[in-house]
């Protein structure tokens, strides 16, 4: 079978999927096609394609060393050869924000995959096995849930020690309970239904009914959710960043640079406003794409 | 045949009344457990640490002698599930600990720092609610439009801004550069420790001294934080106002008072608006329990001597005493509010009896 591109559009809409995977397909196809008619939505998407971008080819990118000093060139305001002018160590702003997106883009990252299998597996044992199990896991995820994450992340920090991977830690354990809560309301509405009996009915154990059969398919909605989360995931790293929990010195983190540009703010206003843009920037992008993301899977809502 | 009808109708009564205190009981019951975690939590983030806090207290070169024995006097000696027993039991008495620094109470500390915090978020609170509301309201009458989409935008930028970034830039610009709002903390040096210290609250302080330039100096220093942090919270409000309206909006009795000649707006502000009223007062007041973490960040911002500031400070000194009493307290407002907004819904909603 030749697949040109009116071959693949043909298979991704046929009325009549020959296989799950194919219909899986023309699932994401159309999820896609509700996405891609929201402009402010690709908007997003291509900011943040141009951040990963950025993040894997920075060394080639950037015109300076992030960490490089230059005392004669302190507080430079922007110009031909500093775009964004220099810090009060004379290191390009530019260069340290471009290196800055590797960091954001990590925490990002780490984040979701630490919080994701932990979230969904708390999620689909309180909803399947039910009972006191769901009574205690729901009530410890209502406890973090009662917290502003800035707030729990903060004590945590500050009792873990201020560095970037107690961050990552602190922000992950403020973030899996609003996953675990869907992942249970998802698991509750298929441990009735009739494949899981019939899985049932043919000997499966609880654990791989679970593991198997009801995890998997929480899966998507817990990816959407992941990304609605991850505008406030780069805020409360950056939050941490500012008040010097994060990132130390001198890595070139977006929260901590616009901490260290808060001493030079009104004579030398670009060490601090440029970083603090980019945080602006690349929330927003996220925000945008999970705005959309949740109209595409929603339809109903149009 | 009276009497049976009388009992028949009777008995359901009684019933659900019976069900009504089983639940109030179940719900209390709930509610003491999640605080028990909240302090089990709390207690565990203050064992954490890394950091010795004796050495935090006697400095890192004490002799071992005095070690030991500010080591006894922290109860740090004790097995744990003793300590947990203290640290419960204390609490019980209001005695959240002393500052590892000064030795103070914390609570005391926290009295005195929290009306600062209280005023910041009650005027921001004002702002946030009092613009939001109309703004969501707006955009779902005028869904799919232009205003829907622009609301939408204003929303999304206040959800990705970094609040401590944009407050700094005000401050420049309205402070430093055009000088139409006051700069740093709650109100000019000069002006300070003119009015008596009645309810705390700086505002009303001077309006009951009849100090009307102390007053616009107060006010002109609470204009910036308490809309820098507004704008978070339009943000929110605005988008849940709208999709709660859009809900009202697409229901039957809506058509039906159209149809039957009620004008628009009596149809959106009588008809709908009344019925979204509940729900948004309850994220009202989860949005002004939000403002104690808006105030962490702001208050280090524009040096606003509150809540936020005190715990910020008590972060970098790693005081994990304040730490802890900290985030005991701030989990307490929330499950309060929680419980507060449950109340409010079962009190006002007559579908839910």
């Amino acid at each position: 079978m030749s697949i040109d591109s009116k071959g693949l559009t043909a298979w991704l809409t046929t009325e009549e999927p020959s296989s799950a995977s194919h219909a899986a397909f023309q699932n994401v196809w159309l999820v896609w096609r509700r996405f891609a008619s929201n402009p402010l939505g690709i908007a997003g998407l291509m900011i943040i394609l141009l951040l990963v971008f950025v993040a894997i080819f920075v060394p080639w990118l950037a015109p300076y060393s992030p960490f490089e000093q230059n005392l004669r060139e302190t507080l430079v305001a922007p110009n031909s050869q500093h775009l964004l002018g220099t810090d009060e160590l004379g290191r390009d702003i530019l260069s340290r924000i471009l290196w800055g997106s590797r960091i954001t883009l990590s925490i990002v990252a780490i984040v979701s995959v630490i919080v994701a299998p932990i979230g969904l597996i708390v999620g689909c044992v309180a909803g399947y096995y039910g009972g006191w199990l769901d009574t205690v896991l729901m009530r410890i995820t209502e406890l973090f849930l009662s917290f502003p994450s800035l707030i729990l992340a903060l004590a945590f920090v500050a009792a873990l020690g201020p560095s970037l991977n107690n961050a990552i830690i602190a922000i992950a354990l403020t973030q899996w309970p609003p996953i675990a809560r869907l992942a249970r309301a998802e698991s509750l509405s298929l441990r009735n239904r009739d494949h899981i009996s019939a899985v049932r009915l043919m000997g499966a154990s609880n654990l791989r009914i679970v593991l198997g059969h009801i995890a998997p398919l929480c899966v998507p909605s817990v990816i959407v959710r992941i990304t609605l989360n991850m505008a406030g995931i780069i805020l409360t790293a950056a939050g941490l960043g500012f008040l010097g929990l994060g990132a130390q010195p001198p890595s070139p983190e977006w929260g901590a640079m616009v901490s260290t540009g808060r001493r030079f703010m009104l004579d030398s206003w670009w060490v601090g406003t440029m970083p603090g843009l980019s945080i602006l920037t690349v929330s927003l992008a996220f925000n945008l794409v999970g705005d959309a993301l949740r109209d595409a899977l929603d339809p109903r809502q149009e | 045949m009276v009497n049976q009808v009388e009992a028949a109708v009777r008995t359901p009564t009684r019933r659900s009344g019976l069900r009504k205190y089983r639940r109030f009981g179940g719900s209390l019951i709930s509610v003491v457990t999640t605080l028990f975690l909240l302090v089990l939590l709390t207690f565990v983030i203050g064992r954490l640490m890394p950091v010795d806090p004796v050495i935090a207290v006697v400095g890192p070169d004490a002799d071992r002698a005095t070690y030991l024995k500010v080591r006894e006097e922290l109860g740090l000696d004790l097995p744990v599930l003793q300590q947990f027993w203290i640290f419960f039991k204390n609490l019980l008495h209001g005695d959240f600990g002393s500052t590892l620094l000064t030795g103070r109470p914390v609570m005391e500390d926290i009295a005195r720092v929290l009306p600062a915090t209280v005023e910041l978020a009650t005027v921001t609170i004002i702002l946030g609610a009092g613009i939001g509301i109309p703004l969501g309201v707006y955009a779902a009458v005028n869904r799919g439009r232009f205003a829907d989409h622009a609301v939408r935008l204003i929303a999304l930028l206040g959800h990705s801004t970094p609040i401590f970034w944009i407050g700094m830039v005000g401050l420049m610009l309205f402070y430093a550069k055009l000088g139409w709002v006051g700069g740093s903390g709650r109100i000019d040096l000069f002006y300070e420790d003119i009015v008596p210290n009645v309810t705390g609250f700086l505002l009303i302080d001077s309006l009951l001294a009849g100090d009307m330039d102390v007053f616009w100096s107060a006010v002109s220093h609470i204009l910036l934080p308490a809309s820098v942090l507004a704008y978070a919270s339009i943000a929110y409000i605005s988008r849940i106002t709208r999709s709660f309206m859009l809900e009202q909006l697409s229901q039957e009795y809506v058509t039906t008072a159209r149809a039957k000649g009620v004008p628009r707006r009596g149809v959106i502000w009588r008809h709908a608006f009344k019925n979204i009223r509940v729900q948004l007062v309850t994220v009202v007041a989860l949005s002004y329990g939000g403002m104690l973490e808006g105030a962490v960040l702001i208050e280090t911002v524009f040096g606003w001597p509150g809540f936020g500031q005190y715990l910020t400070n008590a972060l970098v000194i790693g005081d994990m005493n304040v730490v802890v009493a900290c985030t005991l307290i701030i989990g307490c407002v929330f499950i309060a509010l929680n419980v507060i907004s449950d109340l409010l819904y079962k009190i006002f909603d007559p579908r839910i009896q």
